[in-house]
């Protein structure tokens, strides 16, 4: 007598196995995965050589409801400053400690305070123009805590948007592929069951991304000489989550389609934006609450926050759980999805 | 002997078209049944819903006397018309991956044997040649020596010879007393692989029958073949009719018209004769010839 739960690892493995091998051996998909990371790596690399952005970036605290324009105060109509709505708490003074702002000011005690970094030079620079801004004067918190360099912080965002990219189109495309050419129409008359197939195009494709960018992120780490304070193995652990959980989009995107057309047009749809919510080149720290609310419900900002955290501050399991969970949340709405809206054929 | 396979008024319909509109026949353990038609006849929706991969809008399909269940697909093996695999893996990956998909395999050194796939075994698929394409998705079909073996339109698209050696492949495992059902619109691979037909034509069953019987039931007489000029020299209200430049006679009595035709000083040099097929079945049938 056959075992249900033995068969169905049978099967999975042998789809996985004979997918991974169709992969390998084209051998121009494999230079593309392989090359076009380095490169962009190496263009960073070249790009952010320089110094970092030009505006400066001030956080500020404030009571709700109160805008934050002049007459708050005369320094928050300073040109060339862009100020946004901080939420109080540790992170914020962080942000000023990584010189990520460039300075925080807190309206909300007493006659108000302001937090610069000793070691920063911008801060240094907006402190004078908080004094020449006339108003009442704020006082003056010291905090101290080396840069982080733009590199340091744009990487992370880089290769996730790389792995996004091979995550919805590398899976998106073959589907469609499979299913307008007939293979899965034939592969449905054979006792593999959507869950089966999805998941073994899922494994397969996570085990290259995650191969490979390991790859790069070390050729960048030598190359860039990219801090790095956590631990190599909750970065795995987190690469590996948001991989599959944005694989298990593009499951959901190529559920149905038969047109490689169309679903080059709806990952495109999906995948332009993310760029710019995800805050993959910036942070949306300043951006409308609408904007972050939504980058809360894609797996590339959890995947880009929590390395940035691994990274640059050194976070733990605890600090980056809520990213791990929000991840294992969305990879198994979207598999169970992917699955369900699942058609072997054509209409 | 009850039937391995059966269908009961079948019927689909599609939002403009009736593409099977209530049919009915049995399949017998051991026999090949085959169901010829035109294209659109409603053959492929037909054994598609006999492999259980379409519903039928209403009727049903037996397998060995009930429902189809879900161990279905584990005991039947399919070969469709146009199957593409997964490129970059060769002859012998894309077997052993199929193979893995069932319980039940049978050993890869058996099908290689049976369907003649050793010259190519670990040549990469998309660099094999449509015959060898066809035994290999036939082999695929076999892995896991199902009970029923459908094949749709197995020769479609490939020349004579490899028709040919497809068909001694099929003849092979028939021998081994496997149940097939075939669609088909070549009366020639019918009437050689089939045990009995169904007659397909705008989603109902026209005739049924073994091959022999039909032909011997719509048709008591043979076809000679000449070319027009010589055929019109015979007047006498023989039935023929006219194809281009040639024109068949049909009778039962050859040597009746083979002297008529030679009396009246007609050349025989291009004659031909012929005995009655399924094309002339299908034709007398429904007034269109098969191919169109």
């Amino acid at each position: 007598m056959s075992n249900p739960f033995l068969d169905s690892w049978r099967r999975l493995r042998a789809a996985t196995w004979a997918r991974s091998l169709e992969f390998i051996r084209d051998k121009s998909a494999v230079g593309w995965n392989l090359i076009f990371p380095v490169l962009l790596v190496l263009g960073l690399a070249y790009v952010f050589s320089g110094p970092g952005q030009p505006m400066f970036k001030v956080g500020v605290l404030a009571p709700a409801g109160v805008a934050l324009d002049a007459k708050l105060h005369p320094f928050l109509a300073t040109p060339q400053v862009q100020f946004y709505r901080e939420e109080p708490g540790e992170v914020s003074l962080h942000k000023v400690q990584l010189q990520r702002i460039d300075m925080l000011v807190d309206f909300t005690q007493g006659s108000g305070r302001y937090w610069v970094n000793e070691q920063s030079p911008k801060g240094k620079l907006l402190e004078q123009l908080l004094r020449g801004a006339g108003g009442e004067t704020l006082q003056r918190q010291a905090t101290s805590g080396e840069q982080v360099r733009y590199v340091d912080w744009v990487t992370p965002g880089v290769l996730g948007m790389n792995m996004m990219f091979g995550c919805l189109f590398g899976i998106g495309y073959v589907i469609v592929r499979y299913r307008k050419n007939g293979y899965l129409k034939r592969l449905n008359a054979t006792p593999l069951r959507a869950f089966e197939f999805l998941l073994a195009q899922l494994l397969s494709r996570l085990l290259l991304i995650v191969v490979v960018n390991a790859f790069v992120f070390m050729a960048c780490r030598l190359l860039l000489h990219l801090r790095m304070e956590g631990s190599y193995w909750n970065l795995l652990l987190l690469t590996t989550l948001a991989v599959f959980s944005m694989i298990a989009m593009g499951l959901v995107v190529s559920a149905r389609i038969s047109s490689e057309e169309l679903a080059g047009g709806i990952l495109n749809v999906i995948a332009t934006p993310m760029m710019v919510v995800c805050g993959v080149f910036f942070s949306i720290d300043g951006a409308p609450r609408i904007l972050q609310i939504v980058a809360q419900l894609l797996p590339l900002t959890h995947l880009i926050n929590g390395a940035r955290a691994i990274m640059l501050d050194g976070a733990g399991l605890q600090q980056i759980a809520p990213n791990l969970l929000a991840l294992a949340a969305m990879s198994v709405i979207y598999l169970v999805l992917g699955a369900a809206l699942f058609k072997w054929r054509q209409n | 002997m009850p039937a391995v396979l059966e269908a009961r008024d079948l019927v689909k319909h599609y939002p403009r078209v009736r593409a099977v509109d209530g049919i009915s026949f049995e399949v017998q353990e051991g026999t090949c049944f085959g169901l010829l038609g035109p294209n659109g006849a409603g053959k492929s929706t037909t054994i598609e819903m006999l492999e259980g991969l379409l519903k039928p809008t209403s009727g049903q399909v037996l397998f060995r006397a009930a429902p189809l269940g879900g161990h279905y697909r584990e005991r039947v093996g399919i070969q469709f018309q146009n199957t593409a695999l997964q490129e970059h893996l060769t002859t012998r990956e894309n077997l052993r991956f199929f193979s893995a998909l069932y319980p039940k395999r049978r050993p890869l050194d058996e099908l290689v044997g049976l369907c003649r796939l050793e010259e190519f075994l670990d040549r990469d698929t998309s660099k094999l040649s449509g015959g060898q394409r066809q035994r290999l998705l036939l082999a695929i079909a076999l892995v896991n020596e199902p009970e029923v073996l459908f094949l749709d339109e197995p020769t479609t698209g490939l020349d004579p010879q490899a028709r040919r050696n497809f068909w001694d492949l099929v003849q092979g495992v028939k021998a081994q007393g496997k149940t097939i059902v075939l669609t088909t619109h070549y009366m020639e691979e019918a009437y050689l692989l089939c045990d009995e037909i169904a007659i397909v034509d705008h989603g109902k069953i026209i005739a049924r029958g073994s091959p022999a019987a039909l032909l011997a039931e719509h048709f008591d007489d043979s076809v000679l073949e000449l070319p027009l000029a010589e055929a019109s020299k015979l007047n006498d209200g023989v039935v023929y009719k006219q194809k281009g430049d040639v024109v068949e006679i049909h009778t039962p009595d050859i040597n009746g018209a083979i002297a008529r035709l030679l009396a009246v000083g007609a050349s025989l040099a291009q004659l031909r004769i012929r005995q009655r097929t399924l094309e002339d079945l299908f034709l007398e049938l429904t007034g269109r010839d098969l191919r169109t």
